[in-house]
């Protein structure tokens, strides 16, 4: 186990690498990427400090390192808003974290929580009734959903706040009243996807040969619903979670984030986008990225650990 | 002497009594009769082997008597008395405190019987907690490496963390019998232990089988398509065929003096070192029959070339040897036709349609 850590993070440094120089062709793709970078009406000195500090008069490797040192350092300047695009990240992150979290947990726990229920009615009423709810919650939009959450929940009847992020430190109620509706609608998506997985995947291990042996060793069917069945049914959930959960706090949830006026990572990364700054977008990209590949990494150690095949 | 009869004398005080044992699923297409009333019975200390091909209810009938057919779509019929209780009728609770602890079972695959996320050590621990709850870990793990040194694995107290990807297949197979013997069985039921098996193995698996009847005097059902491995093992042989019972006698009865022509057939297809190999291996000719819609009387008429007028009705199950009264067969032809029909050549087999005609 200790030996699949060392690769594994051997093999993730590699994909980081890979990932920053991609990242940073993009500048390759831009003419005059000073000019571009420099926001509307700049001045010569402002062009010409930007070339000094990415370099882009000098080779492509010295390039590469001068980008990255002003990434890492914290340096990378939106010229547009005249502000820095790390220290914004920072101060976005607690929000799109707090999204992705508490809604992670929910869809994690409901999504167990039907797709066993499913399973062990499957054919009768609640596996019916259930597969709709999760059809429905499949192909239901977040910008439709989330606004119908927050017409009815929100203005109409006035049962939850509806948008705005209150910071936890500041009021934890408040904090998690707030978070509700965004929790709930980012949630349905999941929910049903995993609901339906973790059904076929518990109905194919319910006939394999080592829960027959499970059975016949005398353990309650309580017992083998749980430790064998369950156990080897939530592998390809895992791996599901660490992808879909990556891709949330590196900015995927930039339709909830916008229904419900949240102003995390998505967002930013959405009116940067609109705006022509690039800077942030550079470093967004990065910044998903990165978290992308860390949380993999986790998830692939949970992975190892859950299924000792993979210990190569 | 009917089958009851021929065995009814000594019923009290066997291990298990299987009586007109009946397993039918319902499927779309109408209903299985899987196993089509199996009478027979096993002693501590007995090797009994089920033998027949695929479909004829062999492994069906070791299943249910662990319970395991059980399920919305199955109909059972009959007894299977273990000590004096019935398997068939008992509910979930009586047939869990059973399994694993008295009766114990080996699966065909050992590729895939085991768990593959616990460690070998853990899953023969949790055989061993779930009938004796007090127990501490440690003691169920050194009873573990104790089995499994004695079902032969090496270094055991080792291999106790490894988990079953590491174990070649018939070292997976010793752990699926270290794991079925450690509650000490009565009764050990081996569905095809050996079939997923090299033969050098297979032998090495059946030398621990052996072994371990004659330790802990357990009785084994031995279900298997495998006439060599009959041959080497087993005291007492039923030979089923389209889920019933067509003979059944002692090892010596069943390969020297087989009183049913589907018998006749098995005996006759095995491939034999000391004969003559430039001819073609016989085989029974034709299908065994859809058990949706199975043949009126004797389930062998279609593919027998002995069959005449009065197989239509279902022949018993009866001793019909005088000097052998627990031999039983389900064969309507007299012993003495019996025995010139079954020579084919120097040997015994059946007889193809073509030769009998002629």
């Amino acid at each position: 186990m200790g030996r699949f850590i060392v690769r594994r993070l051997a093999s993730m440094v590699g994909v980081l690498f890979a990932i920053s120089v991609l990242t940073f062709l993009i500048f390759q793709a831009i003419p005059n990427p000073a000019v571009r970078l420099a926001g509307r009406f700049p001045t010569p000195a402002t062009i010409e400090h930007i070339n000094q500090q990415w370099g882009f008069d000098k080779p492509i490797y010295v390039q590469y390192l001068k980008t990255m040192k002003l990434i890492f350092t914290g340096q990378v300047i939106s010229y547009t808003q005249q502000i820095n695009v790390v220290h914004e990240l920072w101060t976005l992150l607690p929000v799109t974290a707090s999204l992705a979290i508490g809604a992670g947990i929910i869809w994690l726990s409901m999504g167990i929580l039907f797709g066993v229920l499913s399973a062990w009615r499957s054919g009768r009423w609640l596996d019916r009734g259930l597969t709709v709810l999760s059809m429905i919650g499949v192909s239901m939009p977040v910008f439709f959903l989330g606004a119908v959450m927050s017409y009815y929940l929100g203005d109409k009847w006035g049962i939850l706040p509806a948008g705005d992020y209150v910071p936890i430190q500041q009021d934890p109620w408040q904090w998690f009243v707030h978070m509700l509706m965004p929790w709930f609608a980012l949630s349905v998506l999941f929910i049903g996807v995993y609901s339906r997985v973790l059904r076929s995947t518990i109905l194919d291990t319910v006939n394999d040969d080592y829960v027959r042996t499970a059975k016949a060793k005398g353990l309650t069917e309580r017992q083998v619903m749980t430790r064998h069945v369950l156990r080897n049914s939530l592998i390809p959930i895992v791996a599901l979670f660490g992808l879909d959960f990556a891709a949330v706090i590196g900015g995927g949830a930039i339709l909830t984030e916008t229904v419900f006026n949240l102003h995390g990572i998505g967002q930013y990364a959405a009116q940067s986008v609109a705006a022509l700054d690039i800077p942030p977008v550079l470093v967004i990209t990065l910044f998903g990225a990165f978290v992308v590949v860390l949380i993999g990494g986790v998830v692939d150690v949970l992975y190892a650990y859950l299924d000792p095949r993979i210990r190569l | 002497m009917s089958a009851d009869g021929a065995r009814g004398a000594s019923t009290d005080g066997r291990l298990l009594e299987v009586q007109d044992l009946k397993v039918s699923f319902r499927t779309e297409d109408g209903v299985v009769q899987a196993v089509d009333g199996v009478t027979f019975g096993i002693d501590s200390g007995e090797v009994l082997a089920i033998v027949g091909e695929s479909g004829s209810g062999k492994s069906v009938t070791a299943m249910t008597l662990m319970g395991l057919t059980r399920g919305p779509n199955t109909s059972f019929g009959g007894r299977a008395l273990f000590q004096g209780k019935d398997l068939v009728g008992a509910s979930e609770d009586e047939l869990r405190k059973v399994r694993g602890a008295q009766i114990a079972m080996v699966f065909q695959d050992p590729m895939s019987s085991l768990d593959p996320v616990y460690r070998v050590g853990d899953q023969i621990v949790e055989q061993i907690r779930v009938h004796d709850k007090k127990i501490s870990k440690a003691q169920a793990l050194d009873r573990a490496a104790e089995l499994m040194e004695k079902v032969g694995i090496p270094r055991a107290g080792d291999r106790l963390r490894s988990y079953p990807h590491e174990f070649s297949g018939g070292m997976r197979q010793r752990v699926m019998i270290a794991m079925a013997l450690v509650n000490s069985p009565k009764l050990l039921l081996a569905d095809e232990p050996t079939t997923a098996l090299d033969v050098t193995i297979q032998a090495q698996i059946l030398d621990e089988l052996r072994t371990l009847r004659e330790e802990t005097g357990a009785a084994v059902i031995l279900v298997t398509h495998d006439l060599g491995v009959v041959a080497d093992i087993a005291d007492r042989i039923v030979v089923m065929y389209a889920g019933r019972v067509v003979e059944h006698g002692t090892l010596d009865e069943i390969f020297y003096d087989p009183q049913h022509p589907y018998t006749w057939g098995l005996l006759g297809s095995i491939a034999r070192v000391d004969r003559d190999r430039s001819q073609r291996l016989p085989a029974i000719p034709g299908m065994p029959p859809s058990l949706l819609r199975p043949p009126k009387g004797c389930h062998f008429r279609p593919r027998c070339p002995h069959a005449f007028e009065r197989c239509t009705d279902v022949p018993e199950l009866a001793a019909r040897l005088p000097d052998a009264p627990a031999h039983l067969d389900r064969c309507w032809l007299e012993p003495e036709q019996k025995r010139k029909l079954r020579q084919v050549g120097d040997q015994i087999g059946l007889a193809s349609r073509e030769t009998v005609i002629s």
